[in-house]
Order: structure tokens, then C-alpha cells, then sequence
């Protein structure tokens, strides 16, 4: 146990136990064409939050259990108090509000066929008040840091991210695992060069022979059917060329770190799927687009998001705090508007890996409590959902 | 202890990371390798910007490069110790 056992954050307890650190009242549309609607009633009642996305018509077989899993957990996550949810017909809706309803808490839904938006817009708007004044009146209560789920993910990655923020991540994630919390981590195609590795990181031989299966199909079925000559010009990124990562393998390695000296996963999953084996750390299967692997682990309940970058990503989430956490010293001289944590000291060799995770861990609690992140102030609410193949 | 301005994962590794912005030609470099806390003096050859690495030692073609302790990749054009270490001389072994 750590030092942090007994700390305590000043949260949402919601009904069905989980832990949320925000309060939103979602206003969500089920597919692209209820988008609209879904702004308008955003519009009409303050304290709501409108998600239009790009999908969730014609898809069919694995791609539309995704699309339904990353709506239904975008919904039913912690930090969520009520949905408000619109589809352009009623079954497909009531599969999304039934999914959410399984949390407990107060969700409708609404279809605009035979109603039309203007309809749909009023109803919407008069339950979605409804929610904002029910959920405004909720309290935060103490609860333990250790119910907190917490998910990573690296962007803008260059040769720093390896020596500091990624380090950083990882210690926080030693200290704070074994008390009790949820971590997640993925990024199948940046594994690749460190794959090897990261088999060795599970916590049974048969997390790490999922997690393997995980990576070769991947490899199989995304890069290898898909490729035109190398994937040298995506993975690294121009951008992580640029910061001086020059392989893939060089940059699998410093996105490891974030899983710290000492832990284990205890499963490796599919996108979106919530951990069902309790406490730890888990592998999940996501692209290494950032906003696709936020949205992806927050649809699974991960309710704080820790991002190392080097060059500088921007990404945000609409529901999940995004905590950014560099140690480029010109990334933090350029634009240190979007960094919540300097730990440029490690560079310098004026601060340990250790207080550089303390530091993280300052910064969660004081997340938890209410503080904005950088992302959450400047707006970023990048909703980019992940899509298998072609629709029908 | 001064700033560094090279750091180096392990000490196996035949490169490392300069640390610090507008690193000039011949500067004598203090150099750390993070896993013991060790140091070491290097020159380097060319201006290289923060994040890009160097050479530890002459690598010639064919030859694995090693950081963190681990394979990174290939040479694919000689480098001599000091030098810039990049996409030019340096490619993957997988795609």
C-alpha cells in the first residue's frame, strides 16, 4: 500500500457505486443525422452537453456492437449524471438508453421520425431542464482516491516522452495500482518493436497470450492487408520524427514506460470493453490516435485520463478530464497552455521520476476535486469515435 | 551537478538523447546515463536539435542500435561518434 491509501477526493458517488469526478447532464445523439437536434436542445437548456459524432447509421455485425458500446459507455460513465439520448428511429434509441439505464441513473429517449426535430427539440429540451436541475443539486462526497479508474495514453511523442512524462505516468501508476485503482493503457500499433515486452508485462500467461493475439491480428488484418510500402511515414509521426524518435521500435519502447517498473495487466480487451476482473491494470485494444483512445477508454469508465506528450498534443475529451504532462522544455516555453504538469526538472536532473510522480498524483487529486484541466479550459472535446470498417 | 546535455537510458545503449535546445558544434557535452546516475564527457560533431540523438560511440553499417537497453533498429549509413543519429542513417527492422 502507499502513501496515498487513506486520500481521499471530494466526488460523485453515483448509484450503481462507481466514482465520478464530473458532473455532466449528455445530451446524446444515437447517429450522425440527430446531431442537430441534440445541439439544439443543448442550446435551449444551460449545464447540458451536446456529443455529435459522425457514425451510428447502416452499421452492421462487430463495427455496430462497437458503435453501440462506445454510445451506451460514453453515457453510462461515472462522470455522467444523466442522459438525455436522440435517434433518428426508436429501436436503435432504446438499445442506448436501455444500455445506460443498467447504471441506474435517470436517462430518456427520444426519435425524431413522425415527430420531426422541432417536436423532438421540445421534448428533449423539457426533460433535459429536468435533469440539470436534478443533478445541479447533487453533492460531492469523500471518497476514497483509490475508486478512481484512471486510463493513459501518449501523443506528440518525441525522445522526452521516454525519459520523463512517460516515467512519470508509470510511477504513479506503481504507487497508486496496488492501492486498489482501475488503470488502463493500449495502443496496439505503438507496441510494435516492444511487443515482446509487454507480454512479459502481464500478470498471467494467459493476459499476456490475449494481449499477444490482440497485437498479431492486428498486425494481420490493419497494417499488413492495408500497407502500400512501409508505415514509416505514420508510425513514427511526422511530428515524432520531428521530436527525434526515428522507429517504431524506439518509440514502442518509451510508450512502455508508462506502465511503470512494477505492474502487472491483468487482461487485455477489446475497445470500449469494461474491465471485468477487478482492480489493476488492463490492456485494451485501441488505435494510437488520440482522441479515438480517449473516447475508447471512457466509453470502458475510466473517469481521468493521463497524457504525456513532448511535442505538444492538444487533445481533450467532452467527459474525461485529460491531464497533460510534459517535460520538453520548448514544448512548455511554447505553449504551456495545454501542459497541467512541468516536469521538465527530469531533464535537467533536478527532479527524480518519483517526485515527478508525486507531482501527477497532486495533479489528479486536485482534478478529482474540480480543477479544470488545460483541455477542459481551452475546450478541447475531441469526440472521435473508432470505426472497423465500411458501413452497409 | 550541472545540467546535463545528453541523457542515456542504459548503459548498453550506443546513443543518446540530447536534452537541451540550440546544442552547437564541438560543445563538449555532459552526459548521464539515467539507470546508474553515471557521467560522461562527449563532443559533438554537428548542431542537433533538443530530443535528436547521438552517437556514442562509430556505428557502421548493419549494426544494431541499442537504447534503453533494447534493439531500435538498424544502421543504414555510417556514423562516427558524435554524430547525428536519425532517419537518414537509422531504419527499422520491422515495417
Amino acid at each position: 500500500m502507499s502513501q496515498y491509501k487513506n486520500q481521499t477526493v471530494k466526488a460523485w458517488r453515483r448509484e450503481n457505486g462507481r466514482v465520478g469526478v464530473r458532473n455532466h447532464v449528455l445530451i446524446l445523439p444515437v447517429d450522425d443525422i440527430s446531431n442537430a437536434a441534440c445541439e439544439a436542445v443543448a442550446n435551449n437548456v444551460k449545464g447540458t452537453m451536446a456529443i455529435p459524432h459522425a457514425y451510428g447509421r447502416l452499421q452492421f455485425g462487430e463495427d455496430l456492437d462497437l458503435h453501440f458500446r462506445t454510445i451506451i459507455g460514453t453515457g453510462a460513465n461515472p462522470n455522467v449524471a444523466a442522459v438525455v439520448v436522440i435517434g433518428i428511429e426508436p429501436e436503435w434509441t432504446k438499445v442506448i438508453v436501455d444500455g445506460i439505464a443498467k447504471t441506474g441513473k435517470p436517462v430518456e429517449g427520444f426519435s425524431i421520425e413522425q415527430n420531426g426535430d422541432f417536436e423532438t427539440i421540445k421534448q428533449a429540451s423539457k426533460k433535459a431542464k429536468e435533469f440539470v436541475h436534478w443533478a445541479t443539486e447533487l453533492q460531492k462526497e469523500d471518497c476514497p482516491l483509490s475508486d478512481l479508474w484512471i486510463s493513459t495514453k501518449c501523443g506528440e511523442s518525441d525522445t522526452t516522452t521516454g525519459l520523463s512524462s512517460c516515467p512519470t505516468v508509470g510511477n504513479m501508476y506503481d504507487k497508486l495500482l496496488p492501492d486498489g485503482i482501475y488503470g488502463c493503457f493500449g495502443e496496439t500499433s505503438e507496441i510494435t518493436g516492444a511487443e515482446h515486452i509487454c507480454e512479459k508485462r502481464a500478470a498471467t500467461p494467459e493476459a499476456g497470450a490475449k494481449f499477444m493475439k490482440i497485437w498479431e491480428a492486428y498486425s494481420r488484418d490493419v497494417i499488413f492487408a492495408h500497407q502500400t510500402d512501409d508505415l514509416s511515414d505514420s508510425q513514427p509521426t511526422k511530428g515524432n520524427i520531428l521530436g527525434g524518435l526515428t522507429t517504431i521500435e524506439e518509440k514502442a519502447l518509451g510508450n512502455l514506460e508508462k506502465i511503470g517498473k512494477t505492474s502487472r495487466y491483468i487482461d487485455a480487451v477489446g475497445p470500449a470493453v469494461a474491465p471485468e476482473k477487478g482492480p489493476g491494470l488492463y490492456y485494451m485494444d485501441t488505435s494510437s490516435a488520440a482522441a479515438e483512445c480517449v473516447v475508447l477508454m471512457a466509453a470502458a469508465g475510466y473517469v481521468i485520463h493521463t497524457f504525456p506528450t513532448g511535442q505538444g498534443n492538444v487533445v481533450g475529451n467532452p467527459i474525461v478530464p485529460v491531464i497533460k504532462i510534459s517535460g520538453n522544455p520548448r514544448t512548455l516555453r511554447t505553449m504551456s497552455e495545454h501542459i497541467d504538469v512541468d516536469v521538465t526538472g527530469v531533464l535537467t536532473r533536478t527532479q527524480t521520476i518519483d517526485q515527478a510522480g508525486d507531482a501527477l498524483i497532486d495533479s489528479i487529486i486536485r482534478t478529482a476535486n474540480g480543477r479544470y484541466t488545460s483541455a477542459e479550459a481551452l475546450g478541447h472535446r475531441e469526440f472521435s469515435m473508432t470505426k472497423l470498417y465500411r458501413s452497409a | 551537478m550541472d545540467h546535463p546535455h545528453l541523457l542515456v537510458h542504459d548503459k548498453e545503449d550506443n546513443v543518446g538523447v540530447v536534452v537541451v535546445e540550440d546544442l552547437k558544434a564541438n560543445t563538449e557535452m555532459l552526459c548521464v546515463v539515467t539507470a546508474d546516475n553515471s557521467d560522461f564527457r562527449l563532443v559533438v560533431k554537428s548542431d542537433i536539435p533538443i530530443g535528436h540523438k547521438v552517437a556514442l560511440s562509430d556505428l557502421s553499417e548493419g549494426q544494431t542500435v541499442t537504447k534503453y537497453g533494447e534493439d531500435i533498429g538498424r544502421i543504414v549509413a555510417p556514423v562516427a561518434v558524435g554524430e547525428h543519429v536519425h532517419t537518414h542513417n537509422c531504419k527499422t527492422k520491422r515495417w
